[in-house]
């Protein structure tokens, strides 16, 4: 099943990727024959089989609720782009609620 | 009521709307639980802090990093999961709830979809409920669903005016908060509760309280964000059968903020289904200043978080035996510890009802613990102390009073050394931080006269000075003896002992 | 003497700085040379950390001198994919996201190859992000296939194969999601395995495909990868997936080097359609050899595996999208367009059109779309449907034999340039590969010769079950051994690309 040009746009805005026209014209097109190809899983028969996320099956993988060294607030800032106040300083985001 | 555009939001009287609607609501309630170390890293799980020195790769979310998972955070789930009567699943997972925003370092959140820890169970409340046999409603608040997630980080909005996200110009984000594990608990939505339903979800709401400080895994403080709420609400024509469309309201911070948004949405929605309209599938945000719900930013179209198994970590299968450790371990719990002070304390369920609804059970039975009899416990908190809390506009339990020094002025009472009246002094220098009641007693110089001479003195210089009304009871007129015996309390300052004073006044005249 | 010491194997070097006879600072400055005359042109570094080297190596030095016992490869130089986090140097992943960025912590493997004495030579080229089955998705060009600077090294661990094969290196680390690096260790001439997924720790490699990123060595012989294998995998209590169980003896069993009593398994879905007859005709042989060492060979077909291919081009992809969310300009790395005016959003979106390149992108894209409402079950869902009926393929093959093989890629390394611009073509470089990594077992590739039409190295893979790594060092060293003898000398001595 091809998919529109204005598909493509709106995963683009879902994966926050502000693509140009025409990348988004060539990303479409390579997309489309992307999917055709990858739908192929769609003929396997698969009534009942059920899904794998982990190849290797394991189960109750925890760790103790004991405390372990932080980074302190200099190494999780020195990279950051903008700080302010020991806070990430970030744009402005528009509300969610 | 303006909403956010400007525009007045129209209102029926909540009477009036329930004449002709139903109500329906659900709760979604956040806890962060009170482990040490957060959800899936080893960061202390503290609120406070300097921003951002909390942190470290996983709860960062920095490239490579992985979490894994708390154990003690599935312990309290399913703790919690118990206590509300829930299925413990034998395996669940955990997914990954996909969407983009500043607080969240990875972009998505570690939460469960549609395998969660716990399912299907209920929580049993009593709602005041004047009109009801013993003074309350028992509801039974069904509960769809407990599951775990990490909590995000959090923002400061800077450059609009009130440091809300409107109008800001920029955010400042601190991770902290990242991280630290976060039970959510959703209810089946709630019917059939016609007017009660604002109170309900109020008490829903504290009970819930009550039953994760009971479980000792929360202190679920709403001022702190320990304990966070999401009230749904939706309108359903009266015997139609036919539920409405609900909307959801958040920041609803407190118990009262609880009940004002159940309030508010009915009596905005009845008057839009009047008008012919829909009511709007939308999240809304409560005012506490206001009291009202204003739209939140309208959405083009419903969120696709875009689920998938969280594939960092395993699942997670809590054997049966495990479980059933926890179980064993859980604590007394709310419901069952009134059933069983009712019992001792020998109340009628309106008599009980009375004091869980002034919030005073614990104190009343800490009181009875320090020594004080049930009744004399209840006396006091329920009346004088209520009072004196309404009067502060402080809450009952915030009052600078213990049940021991409570106990300790009922003891005094009993033991002759205060009357009521002397009581209610001795409390009042109590609150006002004059110290305990004995200091109090002391230092104000409170205790009952019983010193014989002192008052026998009293009594004298009260006949003397109204001789037409100690002449009257010796004529026979023994009631006329209480004037006297005002007079007597007068001069002591109420410090009489005000049987003692009769029957000295009564002697003194011949009729005792 | 510095030429011998870059032609010596990990094990060769390793015994003669504990026995004495060279010193790793020696050991490392012959390689830094090496590096500085060749890496112009072969470009499989994109970071050498030389002063971090040289004191490693010091130190190597000064335990030998002090008594200290020394792990079985103190003092060996080794190149690290620029996935995998370093305190000490930056970690781009190939990306301009990433340009620059130094983590605050080590990933587990970095921390164990310090541990162990090992002296990490610098950071090496890869596709962006480890999508790509050539290097040239990379933000900083391409690395050149030393035996034909005009080709690809194979990808996406491709600057850790180049480097290996270029004698930079005697080892490398690369990671393998759908084949990244068995496919550039057949292109490159050299030994690539993909261990059991969870064998090796991935805290501290930067994600791509969660469930089937595997941390896995690089060298010029079956042994070195072995020792290397031992001294890089172990349980990891900072990875919940990490296995938790005794790494396999994959040295020993490398050492064994025997397949006699042995039944091999063909794959016909593996090795037909597509392949490069060259290729195949070294398969061939690859496998009459095997036979002629004692193992048994028989056909085994495994039918899912021809779904394989479709079903990792959407369980991957679905990952990433999730995985490079992260990557939005808030935090660290790459901001763009952030004038004052623009919202986070905005800013966002910019930053990662600026910072990605096309093929992370388009995976992006494609993982966004798989995992849709209304499409995950037919895309996402379906697959992972696929996969458990691959690894019930495998289970059943395994029930018959003890090791199944393929070639490791059906073309040699292909002209730089030449697949950029078809995507498809690209991904079925990975076709025998990813079988394995959707079934999570291990697989390793050894060369098995040259093919006819261009002189290029063909690579053999050979594929055991889960926890098993140790059949395929074993297999592996045998035809190692018995091709090289019948060669007569080290298949990389007819590597020309360097002169």
């Amino acid at each position: 099943m091809p998919i529109a040009r204005d598909d493509v746009a709106h995963l683009a805005r879902l994966s926050r990727l502000a693509l140009a026209d025409g990348e988004l014209d060539h990303l479409a097109a390579q997309l489309d024959v992307i999917i055709s190809a990858v739908a192929r899983v769609q003929e396997v028969a698969a009534e009942g089989i059920p899904p794998t996320s982990h190849a290797v099956p394991l189960v109750n993988v925890f760790r103790d609720d004991v405390e372990w060294p932080c980074l302190g607030a200099e190494k999780a800032l020195d990279q950051a782009p903008a700080v302010e106040q020991q806070r990430f300083r970030v744009p402005r985001i528009l509300a969610e609620d | 009521m303006v909403g956010r555009e400007g525009r007045v939001d129209a209102l029926i009287p909540f009477d009036e709307v329930l004449t002709r609607y139903e109500p329906v609501i659900g709760l979604e309630t956040h806890v962060e639980l009170g482990t040490v170390t957060k959800m899936f890293c080893g960061c202390p799980a503290r609120f406070g802090g300097e921003p951002n020195s909390l942190v470290c790769p996983v709860c960062l979310g920095l490239p490579g990093s992985l979490p894994v998972t708390n154990r003690a955070a599935i312990e309290y789930t399913i703790r919690i999961g118990l206590a509300l009567n829930c299925t413990i699943a034998d395996w669940c997972r955990f997914a990954r709830k996909n969407y983009f925003y500043p607080d969240m370092p990875k972009n998505f959140q570690i939460s469960q979809y549609d395998e969660p820890l716990c399912t299907n169970g209920y929580l049993d409340i009593s709602v005041e409920d004047p009109g009801a046999e013993g003074g309350a409603r028992q509801v039974r608040v069904g509960i769809e669903r407990v599951h775990l997630e990490e909590d995000t980080g959090k923002s400061l909005h800077v450059g609009g005016a009130t440091g809300r996200i409107h109008g800001a110009d920029y955010s400042l984000v601190d991770y902290n908060r990242a991280g630290i594990p976060l039970v959510e608990i959703v209810t089946k939505p709630v019917e059939g509760t016609g007017p009660l339903a604002p109170a309900v979800a109020h008490t829903y709401v504290s009970e819930l309280r009550d039953l994760m400080r009971a479980l000792e895994v929360s202190d679920v403080r709403m001022e702190e964000g320990s304990l966070r709420c999401d009230v749904n609400t939706s309108l359903s024509p009266r015997g139609s059968g036919v539920w409405g469309t609900r909307t959801e309201t958040k920041n609803v911070n407190s118990l009262r903020s609880v009940e004002r948004a159940v309030r508010y949405e009915i009596e905005r929605q009845a008057a839009v289904l009047d008008e012919g309209r829909p009511v709007a599938l939308e999240t809304r945000h409560f005012h506490e200043d206001t009291g009202v719900t204003t739209v939140g930013r309208s959405k083009e179209e419903a969120q696709d978080y875009r689920y998938f198994p969280e594939p960092d970590l395993v699942p997670v299968a809590p054997s049966r035996e495990w479980v059933e450790q926890i179980r064993a371990a859980l604590p007394e719990l709310p419901l069952a510890r009134r059933a069983r002070l009712k019992t001792e304390w020998g109340l009628s369920d309106r008599e009980f009802a009375a004091i869980h609804n002034a919030g005073a059970v614990d104190l009343v039975a800490r009181t009875v613990e320090a020594g004080a009899p049930p009744a004399d416990a209840r006396k006091w908190w329920l009346n004088e102390l209520v009072r004196r809390a309404n009067e502060s506009g402080t809450d009952l339990a915030e009052l600078p009073i213990t049940p021991a020094d409570v106990a300790r002025v009922a003891a005094l009472v009993a033991s002759g050394e205060l009357n009521d009246k002397l009581a209610r002094q001795v409390i009042e220098g109590v609150l006002a931080g004059e110290g305990t009641p004995d200091e109090v007693v002391a230092a104000r110089g409170l205790a009952i006269v019983s010193d014989e001479g002192a008052l026998t003195a009293a009594v004298d210089e009260a006949i003397a000075a109204n001789p037409e009304v100690a002449q009257k009871v010796r004529d026979g007129k023994v009631a006329a003896a209480g004037a006297l015996v005002g007079a007597v309390m007068k001069a002591t300052r109420g410090q009489a002992d005000a049987a003692r004073a009769r029957e000295l006044i009564l002697a003194r005249l011949g009729r005792g | 003497m510095a030429d011998e010491l870059t032609r010596m194997s990990a094990a060769g070097i390793a015994a003669a700085i504990a026995g004495g006879e060279v010193s790793a600072l020696e050991v490392t400055d012959a390689h830094l040379a090496w590096i500085g005359e060749v890496d112009d042109a072969v470009h499989a570094f994109l970071h050498v950390a030389a002063d971090g080297a040289r004191r490693a190596a010091r130190a190597v030095d000064e335990r030998r001198a002090d008594g200290e016992p020394l792990g079985p490869l103190a003092g060996v130089p080794l190149a690290l994919k620029d996935l995998f986090t370093t305190t000490d140097m930056p970690t781009t992943c190939g990306s301009a996201i990433l340009n620059g960025w130094r983590p605050p912590y080590d990933a587990t493997i970095t921390r164990r190859l310090r541990e162990a004495g090992v002296v990490i030579l610098g950071k090496t080229n890869m596709d962006e992000f480890a999508m790509g089955s050539s290097t040239e998705n990379s933000a900083f060009g391409p690395t050149h296939n030393p035996w034909d600077l005009t080709r690809v090294p194979g990808g996406s661990s491709g600057g850790s194969s180049a480097a290996v094969a270029a004698f930079e290196a005697p080892l490398a680390i690369g990671t393998d999601t759908g084949g990244s690096i068995r496919q550039p260790a057949a292109v490159c001439g050299v030994v690539g395995v993909k261990p059991t997924y969870g064998g090796s720790s991935r805290y501290g490699v930067v994600a791509f495909a969660s469930s089937l990123d595997t941390p896995g060595p690089l060298a010029r012989t079956v042994l070195d990868a072995a020792l290397l294998h031992e001294t890089m995998s172990g349980h990891d209590p900072c990875d919940s997936t990490s296995v938790d169980a005794p790494v396999p003896p994959v040295v020993a069993a490398a050492r064994q080097a025997d397949v006699s009593g042995l039944t091999i398994g063909v794959v016909p879905e593996l090795g037909g359609e597509g392949c490069q007859p060259g290729v195949l005709a070294r398969f061939g042989e690859a496998v009459e050899l095997l036979e002629s060492l004692g193992a048994k060979v028989i056909e085994v077909s495994c039918p899912h595996f021809s779904y394989a291919l479709p079903a990792y081009y959407l369980i991957a992809p679905s990952e990433c999208s999730s995985n490079l969310a992260r990557f939005d300009g808030m935090r660290y790395g790459l901001r763009a367009g952030d004038d004052g005016t623009r919202s986070a959003e905005e800013v966002m979106a910019l930053t990662r059109e600026q910072g990605f390149g096309a093929e992370v992108k388009r995976r992006i894209m494609l993982g966004t779309y798989a995992l849709s409402s209304g499409y995950y079950d037919a895309y996402y869902g379906k697959a992972q449907q696929v996969r458990t009926l691959i690894i019930r393929d495998f289970e059943a093959a395994f029930d018959r034999v003890d090791v199944l093989v393929s070639p490791s890629t059906p073309t040699t390394a292909f002209p730089l340039g030449e697949r950029v611009d078809d995507p498809l073509a690209m991904y079925v470089a990975d076709l025998c590969t990813i079988p394995s990594d959707l079934a999570g077992n291990a697989a390793l590739s050894v060369p098995c010769g040259l093919a006819a039409e261009d002189g290029l190295p063909v690579g053999l893979q050979i594929m055991a079950p889960v926890l098993a790594d140790d059949r395929v060092y074993r297999v592996g060293a045998a035809v190692e051994a018995a091709l090289e003898s019948r060669r007569g000398h080290p298949l990389l001595d007819d590597a020309k690309g360097l002169g």
